[in-house]
């Protein structure tokens, strides 16, 4: 892994966010680069502010200040979908999807916004979600809310995939699963960004996440304590012990 | 009781739930897409009689085609209470979008009660009549006697329910109102404008609570300022009965309430007991399922 893709325009560009729930102080002023094509880990313990990062990205919150461009477009406070239509989105902690709606129903909302005007895509972009989770496919006519962790959190990727979106924010995808799940999960994440995605990983799970990030950003109480690539962070044992432990 | 005091009993019920059913469905609408309870909805209802009223009164002297009349006076008031629930929507709900349930709850009786006061000094607090919207023929039903209307009422009153049921399986807006039923946070990650959905269950809401009031007008003539207050209450609790939010529980529990009407008063002493039995269904149902007949743990709710 290297870190040759860090340069140039970033894909997306975080500078100064500020997040508060009331008088609290969740975010303080992060700046980070996201650049094409890259993974890259926001790392932290419980608490750390790494959820509310990623829902002021998505306009699921409002941000107190800073600025954030993506693909060179200001995208402070937006409206989520309006974030979607731009080709960033999330896949939130808890995976949120529709629970009474089946696996295939919930992949074609995913295309809620081209459908009408072009269906071949959603079956292509389908087709391409099924070939990286066959099990989804199986289980196509099944209910969201009856799938095991793992799978929904399949459906929750495979769902963000379907938009045709640039760049993934992945919140605590290994959250709740079996570390051989975890481990699969992961490996799907860095096949997807092989295939061109973008993505920006939150993760507890900091060595595994490690293990497929180039670059990582640690956070800790609302600010970014420490940056590197991965190799880097992973060599200093005192970063680990204290942030990541 | 002969064959043919069965069947206009029969009518009566159907007639009755059905108006039920649609009002009832008009207030979960909102419940369902944007988890509000939107208490202002009776007046929405009692807005749309007056409209109705004045509207047809002032058409039917100048064009002789009922029916054309009846189409003409529902779009009109649909248009008005559209316009009207939109407004509430943003003067009473969106402010409140970060207030505690209750406080939106307040907002939502105070907004109706202001719309009523508004319709009393502006209509007065005499009763009216409402012209006959939808012709009166009599046809024969098996050799009994029926009037034309009561079928009608039936009739529009369903076809309203299968149109939206179309509507929410088949549209876009239906798979994107399902969706912010379901998780509103999930379906903006989906790229759907979740409050231009909101919007449109207002909307929604006031339409069918349109059409339920030219049926209302049709089947009971006499209405009042005060006309909507009875009719939410009402809905609330064929809502709840049904599962609040649930668009079938919302039918079911009209008809029952309906049925409740038609059937308690022949058999109990005195006919105001109607009430006292409504609520006892009510409360033994919601005991034995608290999310009530077709309602679910706070899931798919349309
Ligand atoms: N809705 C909320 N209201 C108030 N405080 C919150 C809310 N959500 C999170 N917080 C607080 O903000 C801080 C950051 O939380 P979060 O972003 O969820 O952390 P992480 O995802 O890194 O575990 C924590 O102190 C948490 O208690
Ligand atoms: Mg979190």
């Amino acid at each position: 892994m290297n870190n040759s893709k860090r340069s140039g325009e970033p894909i997306l560009k975080v500078d100064n966010l500020q997040v508060s729930y009331g008088k609290i102080a969740a975010v303080r002023g992060i700046s980070f680069e996201v650049y094409r094509g890259e993974i890259v880990a926001l790392l932290g313990a419980n608490g750390a502010g790494k959820t509310t990062t990623l829902n002021a990205l998505t306009g699921v919150i409002p941000i107190k200040d800073g600025t954030i461009t993506f693909n060179g477009k200001r995208i402070r406070n937006l409206a989520t979908n309006k974030i979607t239509e731009m080709g960033m989105v999330h896949v939130p902690e808890g995976r949120h999807i529709f629970p009474d709606l089946t696996v295939g129903e919930n992949l074609r909302i995913a295309a809620y916004l081209y459908e009408g005007k072009d269906r071949n895509l959603f079956l292509e972009r389908r087709e391409s979600v099924f070939a990286l989770f066959p099990t989804l496919k199986e289980r196509i006519n099944q209910q969201g809310g009856t799938l095991s962790g793992g799978e929904q959190q399949m459906l929750a990727i495979g769902r963000a995939l379907i938009t045709g979106c640039e760049m993934l924010l992945l919140d605590e995808p290994s959250m709740g699963l079996a570390p051989m799940l975890v481990k699969e999960i992961l490996s799907t994440v860095e096949k997807i960004a092989k295939n061109g995605q973008t993505i920006l990983l939150v993760e507890q799970n900091a060595m595994m996440a490690m293990d497929i990030a180039t670059y990582s950003y640690v956070l800790e109480t609302g600010k970014i304590v420490y940056e590197g690539t991965s190799d880097s962070i992973k060599s200093q044992d005192k970063i680990v012990k204290v942030y990541l432990g | 009781m002969n064959i043919n005091i069965i069947i206009q009993q029969v009518i009566n019920f159907l007639q009755l739930g059905s108006i039920y059913a649609l009002c009832a469905l008009s207030f979960t609408m909102v419940y369902g897409v944007a988890r509000l309870v939107n208490f202002a909805h009776g007046s929405i209802f009692g807005v749309s009689m007056y409209v109705l009223f004045f509207a047809s009164t002032f058409l039917f002297e100048r064009i002789k085609s009922p029916w054309f009349v009846y189409v003409i006076v529902l779009i009109i008031a649909s248009v008005v209470t559209s316009l009207i629930a939109l407004l509430l929507e943003s003067a009473a709900y969106k402010p409140l979008k970060n207030a505690p349930k209750i406080a939106v709850v307040v907002s939502s009786v105070g907004a109706g009660m202001a719309i009523q006061y508004l319709i009393l000094n502006l209509a007065g607090s005499k009763a009216l009549r409402m012209p006959a919207l939808i012709p009166n023929l009599r046809i024969e039903l098996a050799g009994i006697p029926v009037p034309l209307y009561k079928i009608m009422v039936i009739v529009i009153a369903i076809l309203t329910m299968v149109i939206l049921n179309v509507i929410i399986k088949g549209t876009r807006l239906g798979v994107a109102m399902r969706a912010v039923s379901q998780d509103r946070i999930a379906a903006g990650f989906m790229g759907i404008d979740t409050g231009r959905v909101v919007s449109a269950s207002f909307v929604f809401g006031a339409v069918i609570a349109s059409v339920a009031a030219s049926l209302y007008g049709t089947a009971y003539s006499i209405f009042a300022y005060d006309v909507g207050e009875g009719i939410i209450w009402w809905s609330f609790i064929a809502a709840v009965l049904g599962g609040i939010g649930s668009i079938s529980g919302a039918v079911l529990g009209g008809y029952i309430i309906g049925a409740i009407s038609i059937i308690a008063p022949i058999l109990l002493p005195v006919s105001s007991y109607k009430d006292i039995v409504a609520f006892a269904v009510l409360i033994i149902v919601l005991l034995v399922k608290p999310t009530g007949l077709m309602g679910k743990k706070d899931i798919e709710k349309i």
